[in-house]
């Protein structure tokens, strides 16, 4: 049981695919700027990450070396096409906002990592948690990047006003630059940062060490 | 095992298979929900036009209400409505049309170069799709798609006019993707709700109508013909300026509304 338990909750605080991992980046910048809209992609993710580690997992005995990442791409991109012709029929709306990045889904490293790092690897059953597990660490990092982004860049949550802005009367002043992609990094980059402060093992060691100032002297 | 999954059969009876599950499923999933996608579009479509008009009320059945709009087409450049040989010879069907797609058909189209393009579209189609407005109670008379660049996007929006064909009932876009925040405002209520009442063309029959710099100052006597400016969106707002004065404008739909308003609809 316990294994269960850190296959499904791991991946949300020791092992987080953005934080820790520093995969699919881009779709945390992209995506990030509203609430509802993260919330869908984190869905959509979560969705195929579980069932390409499913099904990838059902099948590894018979995926021959020499093509398994293509193998992978199909699976992935197969059920990414699924996912966005159910966004279009189910929820017009959000894939409406969402345009591009349902379909660059295939394309995130979380989905093809876990495939290739664990799916292959072990039974369907634990493969499927693994998925749902992952996405849920990336629902929660796009979530917390989404509350920032959403609440100082347009002073709502879910589209509801919390912050009444100047532009409708109030007094809060959005800052513009929280709903440009850059100010994901900076709210990822606090998250990260937050997160090895609390679990010390997080940190890694330094690859190399900076040199002491040389003086200008030698320079000369 | 191993060495088995590798042989060169092996691999390719494991991607055909692959491949043919695969395929069914992507294909059954795009036929099986096509139907409840294209619903789904044109509902979208209709709630836009209809909002553009302000007809719609909250709760309102979208079909039922959209039984007092009918679509026209106009031959643009002629500056009235199509007639149906016109559109026989065209070999399209009012129902079908789709100006969006006929915009980038050669037969259907015509290019613009540099100085008769300053909504930067490219190409224009030859008939443009017009809803007119049945229901005697509603203030619309006419709704008039309209579209141009804007700072990253092609935006599509409509129009609606009054009886006078000047003043605006309601504006707005139903496909853009200029900066969330910055220009994507352009579908803040707030703002749309600034054209109502606003007036296209001036004394001398110029389509003035546009995006003022910051806020409009409410003694200016050109007001009516302004609306605020999107703070931090320069370049979308002179785009929706351009968008707008373009297709009220001469070459647009201004010779058409010039003889609607002496002939009446």
């Amino acid at each position: 049981m316990s294994e269960v338990k850190k296959v499904l909750f791991g991946p949300i605080l020791s092992n987080n695919p953005i934080a820790l991992q520093i995969l699919g980046i881009c779709s945390a910048l992209a995506v990030t700027s509203s609430l509802s809209v993260s919330l869908v992609m984190s869905i959509a993710l979560t969705t195929v990450c579980a069932f390409s580690n499913l099904f990838i997992a059902v099948i590894r005995a018979h995926i021959p070396n020499s093509i398994r990442i293509i193998v992978q791409m199909i699976i992935i991109a197969s059920l990414v096409i699924v996912v966005d012709q159910v966004l279009k029929a189910f929820a017009f709306e959000i894939s409406k906002q969402l345009s591009v990045f349902v379909g660059l889904i295939i394309t995130n490293c979380i989905v093809m990592g876990r495939a290739e790092a664990y799916a292959m690897k072990n039974g369907p059953a634990m493969s499927f948690l693994d998925g749902i597990g992952n996405g849920l660490g990336y629902s929660a990092m796009l979530m917390i990047v989404g509350f920032f982004r959403e609440l100082l860049g347009a002073g709502k949550l879910f589209g509801v006003p919390v912050l009444e802005t100047v532009q409708n009367g109030g007094w809060y002043q959005p800052n513009g630059l929280m709903l440009l992609p850059p100010s994901a990094f900076f709210v990822i980059g606090l998250v990260i940062w937050a997160l090895r402060a609390y679990k010390k093992e997080q940190v890694e060691e330094p690859e190399f060490k900076i040199a002491k100032n040389s003086r200008s002297q030698e320079a000369l | 095992m191993a060495s088995s999954n590798d042989s060169i059969s092996k691999t390719i009876i494991v991607a055909v298979a692959l491949c043919l599950v695969c395929s069914i499923f992507v294909a059954g999933a795009a036929v099986g929900l096509k139907p409840i996608q294209q619903a789904n579009k044109d509902l979208d479509r209709k709630r836009n036009i209809l909002a553009a008009a302000q007809m719609l009320q909250p709760g309102d059945d979208i079909d039922r209400v959209f039984a007092n709009v009918e679509k026209r087409l106009v031959n643009v450049a002629e500056g009235r409505f199509a007639t149906d040989a016109e559109l026989a010879e065209a070999g399209v069907t009012v129902a079908s049309y789709n100006q969006q797609a006929a915009a980038k058909d050669p037969a259907l189209s015509s290019s613009l170069s540099g100085d008769e393009d300053p909504a930067s579209i490219k190409r224009r189609a030859k008939f443009a799709t017009v809803y007119v407005v049945k229901d005697e109670d509603a203030k619309a008379r006419i709704i008039l798609p309209v579209h141009g660049y804007g700072l990253w996007s092609t935006m599509y929006g409509f129009m609606a006019l009054e009886e006078d064909f000047s003043t605006v009932v309601g504006f707005g876009f139903y496909q853009q993707a200029e900066t969330p925040g910055l220009g994507g405002e352009v579908d803040n209520p707030a703002w749309k709700a600034l054209w109502a009442g606003k007036e296209v063309y001036n004394e001398q029959g110029e389509a003035v109508l546009g995006l003022a710099k910051g806020a409009v100052d409410a003694n200016d006597p050109q007001a009516s013909h302004k609306v605020d400016g999107l703070s931090g969106a320069t370049l979308t707002s002179r785009g929706v300026t351009n968008l707008v004065q373009y297709w009220l404008g001469e070459e647009g739909f201004g010779p058409f509304l010039t003889k609607l308003r002496s002939e009446g609809v």
